[in-house]
Parts: C-alpha cells; sequence; structure tokens
C-alpha cells in the first residue's frame, strides 16, 4: 500500500521546519551534545540548561531534513520547563510512537509525526535529536557541561 | 541499441512503486541484472555446485572449472594479462582493503600515500588505517572548483609509495585523468591503485593501457550479483605481497607453527568462495560485451547530457561536477528541499534516487552540502526516464511550496 506524503508532510511539521523553535545555544548550558546520523549526514545538537532537576532552557541546531528538524523544534517546545524524568518519560513514549505504538497523551502536537513510523528510513531522522538529547540529560559530561565523546 | 529489447531482460524493471512503473535511477549504487545472470547462478547450483579446489569427484571438477572459467572472463574483460592477475573478492571495498593491507604492511612512517579529496569511504578508509599503522601520511590531490583535479599540485614526490584514486567520482562523475597518475606514480616508484567500481560499468578499461598495478570494482555495480568482486593485481607485485586472510585454500602447506602459501591468486582467496558469484558476474560480462561497451557508454551519455540539460533549466536546483566528458550520473540539491525530503517525494512518483553522502563525506564537507540527491544511469535507462525525473522534481518543488503555512 502506498502512503500519501501528506501522511509524513503534516502541516504542523512543514511549520516547524520552515519556523523552528528555541533554535541556537543555551546559555550557560549544562548539557551540550552533537549527534550525526552516519547514513545520510544529518547534523543535530542540543543543549540545555538543568535547574532544579527541570529543563529550564532547551535549544537545538543543526542541518537536516524537514523531519529530523521539524523533531527537534517540536522536541524542544515539549521538554521546556519539565522535569528531567518527565522528559525521559517524553523520549520513551516518542520512540514508541515511531515505532507504531499508540500516541499517549503527553505526546500532544508531537503525535503529528506519527505518520514517520510509517517511512522506516525517516524513523532515524525523527528520534535523532531525541537521542541526542537523551545521551545529553545522561550526563555523558566532563563536568563542564561538554560531551566526553563525539 | 534496442532499449525495450535490453529492459525485457531486466525482471525488476516491470516492478511497480508506489502505484507508478518504477523508474530506477540509483545505478552507481547497485544495477538491475539481466535474465541470464540470473540464469547462470540458478544453473550453477541446479547443475554444478560443489565445493571448488578440494574435490576430485564429478561437480567439484565441474566447479572448479566454473569458478576458473569466470576469473579468465574477467581478466580478458579487462585486459588482465592472465586470469592470475585476477583476485575474487567480496566488493570494490575489500579489495581496496586487500592492497593497504597486504600491499601496504611494507609501508614506513614518512611515506606517503596520495588520495583525492572525492573518494569513496572505501578508498580512504583502509588508507588511513594503513597511515596509523604504519606511520605513512596521507596527501590529497586538491579539487579543483570544476570537480577536477589539479594536477599541477598533485603531491606525488619522493616518499610517494602509493597513489589510489577512483577512475570515476561517485558523486561529481568527474573523470580522472588515470593513465597520467599512473605515470606520475611510476615515475617517482610509487605503485598506482584504480577504484574502477565507477567505471567498469560505464566506458572500456584496460589494465594495461590504463598501467595500474591495482584496479578494484564490485560485481554488484555491473549487472552482476552481490557478494563478488575483483581486484586485479600486477603479477609480481602479487607474488611478493603477504596473503591478506588466513585459512583453507590460500596455503600449500600447513605445520602446526606456520605455513607456506598456495600460489597467486589463491594465496588471497581465503576460505570457500563465492562461485555462484563468480559465474554471475561472468555472465554479466558477456552480457555487456554482447551490447557492446561502447555503445552503452554512448547511450548512457546521452542521458546525462539530457539529465544536465533539464536539471539547468529547473529554477533552484544546483548541479555538481565537471561538463563535458564526465561519468553517468548527476548529483543535484534543489534549494529549499533536503535531499531526504526530494527522495521521498520523487520515491512517492516511483522513481528512485540516492539521497545522502554517498559515502563521501570529505567530499560533502568541501561541496558545503550534508547531502546531495544522485540521480545514476545504466544502459536499460530511457529519456523518458530522465524525463520523469524532471517531472518529479517539479512535483516536489511544488509540493514543497503549497504545504500551507
Ligand atoms: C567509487 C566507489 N568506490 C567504491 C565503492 C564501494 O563499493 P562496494 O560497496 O561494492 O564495496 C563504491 C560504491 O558505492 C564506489 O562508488
Amino acid at each position: 500500500m502506498s502512503m500519501g506524503l501528506e501522511d509524513l508532510y503534516r502541516e504542523v511539521i512543514m511549520d516547524h521546519y520552515r519556523s523552528p523553535h528555541h533554535r541556537g545555544r543555551v546559555d550557560g548550558a549544562t548539557g551540550d551534545v552533537e549527534m550525526l546520523n552516519p547514513t545520510c549526514g544529518d547534523e543535530v545538537r542540543v543543549s540545555f540548561r538543568v535547574e532544579g532537576g527541570r529543563i529550564a532552557d532547551v535549544a537545538f541546531d543543526g542541518r537536516g531534513c524537514s523531519i529530523s528538524m521539524a523533531s527537534a523544534s517540536m522536541m524542544t517546545d515539549a521538554v521546556v520547563g519539565k522535569t528531567v524524568e518527565e522528559a525521559r518519560g517524553l523520549i520513551a513514549a516518542f520512540r514508541e510512537l515511531m515505532q507504531g505504538g499508540a500516541p499517549s497523551e503527553e505526546l500532544g502536537d508531537l503525535v503529528a509525526l506519527q505518520g514517520v513510523a510509517k517511512f522506516p528510513v525517516r524513523i532515524k531522522c525523527a528520534t535523532l535529536p531525541w537521542t541526542t538529547l537523551e545521551k545529553g540529560l545522561t550526563g555523558d559530561m566532563d563536568g563542564e557541561g561538554r560531551p566526553r565523546m563525539g | 541499441m534496442d532499449i525495450a529489447k535490453i529492459r525485457a531482460d531486466f525482471p525488476l524493471l516491470a516492478e511497480r512503486v508506489n502505484g507508478h512503473p518504477v523508474v530506477y535511477l540509483d545505478n552507481a549504487a547497485t544495477t538491475q541484472k539481466p535474465r541470464s545472470v540470473l540464469a547462470a547462478v540458478d544453473g550453477y547450483y541446479e547443475h554444478t555446485n560443489a565445493n571448488v579446489h578440494r574435490a576430485i569427484h564429478t561437480l567439484g571438477e565441474r566447479a572448479t572449472a566454473a569458478y576458473e572459467a569466470s576469473r579468465a572472463r574477467v581478466a580478458r574483460f579487462i585486459h588482465a594479462p592472465s586470469a592470475e592477475s585476477v583476485v575474487f573478492v567480496r566488493n570494490a571495498s575489500e579489495a581496496l582493503n586487500l592492497v593497504a593491507y597486504a600491499w601496504g604492511s611494507r609501508l614506513k612512517a614518512g611515506d606517503e600515500i596520495v588520495l583525492t579529496p572525492m573518494e569513496h569511504h572505501s578508498n580512504l578508509v583502509p588508507w588511513q588505517l594503513l597511515s596509523k599503522r604504519s606511520g605513512a601520511v596521507l596527501r590529497f590531490i586538491p579539487l579543483r572548483d570544476d570537480g577536477t583535479l589539479d594536477m599541477e599540485r598533485a603531491p606525488i614526490g619522493v616518499r610517494t609509495k602509493v597513489v589510489s584514486v577512483t577512475h570515476a567520482s561517485n558523486v561529481l562523475g568527474t573523470l580522472t585523468p588515470a593513465a597520467e597518475l599512473a605515470r606520475r606514480a611510476h615515475a617517482v616508484g610509487a605503485v598506482f591503485v584504480l577504484d574502477a567500481a565507477q567505471s567498469v560499468p560505464h566506458m572500456p578499461v584496460d589494465v594495461r593501457a590504463l598501467d595500474c598495478d591495482f584496479l578494484a570494482f564490485s560485481g554488484h555495480k555491473v549487472y552482476g550479483p552481490m557478494g563478488i568482486g575483483v581486484l586485479y593485481g600486477r603479477r609480481a607485485l602479487l607474488e611478493e605481497m603477504d596473503p591478506f586472510l588466513g585459512g583453507g585454500e590460500m596455503i600449500l602447506e600447513v605445520h602446526l607453527d606456520r605455513a607456506t602459501w598456495n600460489d597467486v591468486p589463491w594465496k588471497f582467496e581465503a576460505g570457500t568462495p563465492d562461485v555462484g558469484g563468480a559465474v554471475g558476474l561472468a555472465a554479466a560480462l558477456d552480457y555487456l560485451d554482447g551490447l557492446g561497451i561502447e555503445a552503452v557508454a554512448a547511450h548512457e551519455r546521452e542521458l546525462t547530457e539530457a539529465a544536465l540539460n533539464m536539471l539547468d533549466e529547473i529554477p533552484g536546483v544546483t548541479v555538481y561536477g565537471p561538463r563535458g566528458e564526465r561519468g553517468a550520473l548527476v548529483s543535484f540539491t534543489v534549494e529549499g528541499i533536503h535531499p531526504h525530503d526530494l527522495s521521498q517525494v520523487l520515491d512517492q512518483e516511483g522513481v528512485a534516487v540516492r539521497a545522502g553522502h554517498h559515502c563521501c563525506q570529505p567530499l560533502m564537507r568541501q561541496l558545503g552540502v550534508v547531502a546531495t540527491a544522485r540521480a545514476s544511469f545504466a544502459c536499460y535507462n530511457t529519456l523518458e526516464e530522465v524525463e520523469a525525473l524532471g517531472a518529479a522534481v517539479r512535483k516536489a518543488q511544488g509540493f514543497f511550496s503549497s504545504v500551507p503555512r
């Protein structure tokens, strides 16, 4: 069966792609991680500042396709202000969604990315920013907020 | 060439993708296989299959004869002086690794390895590994803005021990001056390695005329099966090299603490080889010879020209690589549309192109892009398919500009 492009490129996704939210770098970041999708060369950098167990600020930068950039933009909207635990929960719920799972309520707008699950080669595009954030939250840091390794 | 007749030889071309007849323009990644190749592989397994070189029984003899006849067929195709100068490997990557490892073991700190910035990772990473092991230094022939090599600034000198370059770039379509590179390499006593993965399927390749010491290509890019590839090596060099992989078949005599090596080329073929693949590759070369490589090259040139002209006319499209003499592929980007997104929309129209870095990340950096889209041609592609590509690109532009804000 063929999937319509409209399933993939939803309006919300294109909006975020054209006018991304939270683009750039966070001041006084406590986490700052860059990751690469080796199959396509897409790059995403996610920086954030955790204060009192909450993500006080988060931003992303990078070069990639509409799906990876929109996913990053929507992710920053979704996790800003959340506790680290809540953010981890969102990461897990988003992964679930990409594996074809039912959307959980906490995902909100992110459900627009559900169509990506039907395009297996694009799933990595959508999950790249999330994996990057997760790596940052896991504290793979050298004590000064820089990742130990690329 | 009768393209309709050729297309009928390739069962896969009858497939439909997303409701459209498939327009397969990813031939630089791998080509489709004609029925004669599929039949040769089937026929091998149905009538001949046995392990090679070891059995005294009739099937074993037949299998060995089929395998060695395939080797001779390959030798004839690339004008190698003898079948013994053809080593069967899995693919071009393995062939290049073999050279970097087995020939490269003689390099020492300070020696220099000369490459280009447009090498496929297969002709870069094995040399990086060798550089790490040996302390030899990697040098690069600069690329001009038009995608051709700046031979005047080629760092080939007294320290150069090897010059290894692609014959045809899988991104830019650039054809490198192989014979001149060979001369320059040999003038300083270096060996010359040619990555012919993108040339053997598209133009006559004569290892003697090119005067290369080693040449690598993959069977699957030249209408043969996946899993079989070729390393051509000058006999004398192959003789003096150590083996690459150890195991059965590559030995002469084995003691508990030592072994002696089989003759060339079997010295480099440890373990049971892909005999069916070799037979399939021989059938593929028969097929290509049947069409005539010159005729195929002329047809592909026409398609490439048409694609270049067509893409030039679409506003917002940037085409990479030199004009004029070039390989049968076109890399391009479309303003405002990431190559992945482009490829996705094209796929929806049944048009298969490649989007990505094409295993050439350093080149992507030099071009200042993360990725490109690439359409690459083979003997069975048509001008109508080039037009379908153009229509799909315009459709993608329409789609991406019309998605409501
Ligand atoms: C120029 C070039 N060299 C080497 C290779 C590697 O071929 P393989 O993956 O079959 O080893 C390719 C394949 O894309 C290529 O285009």
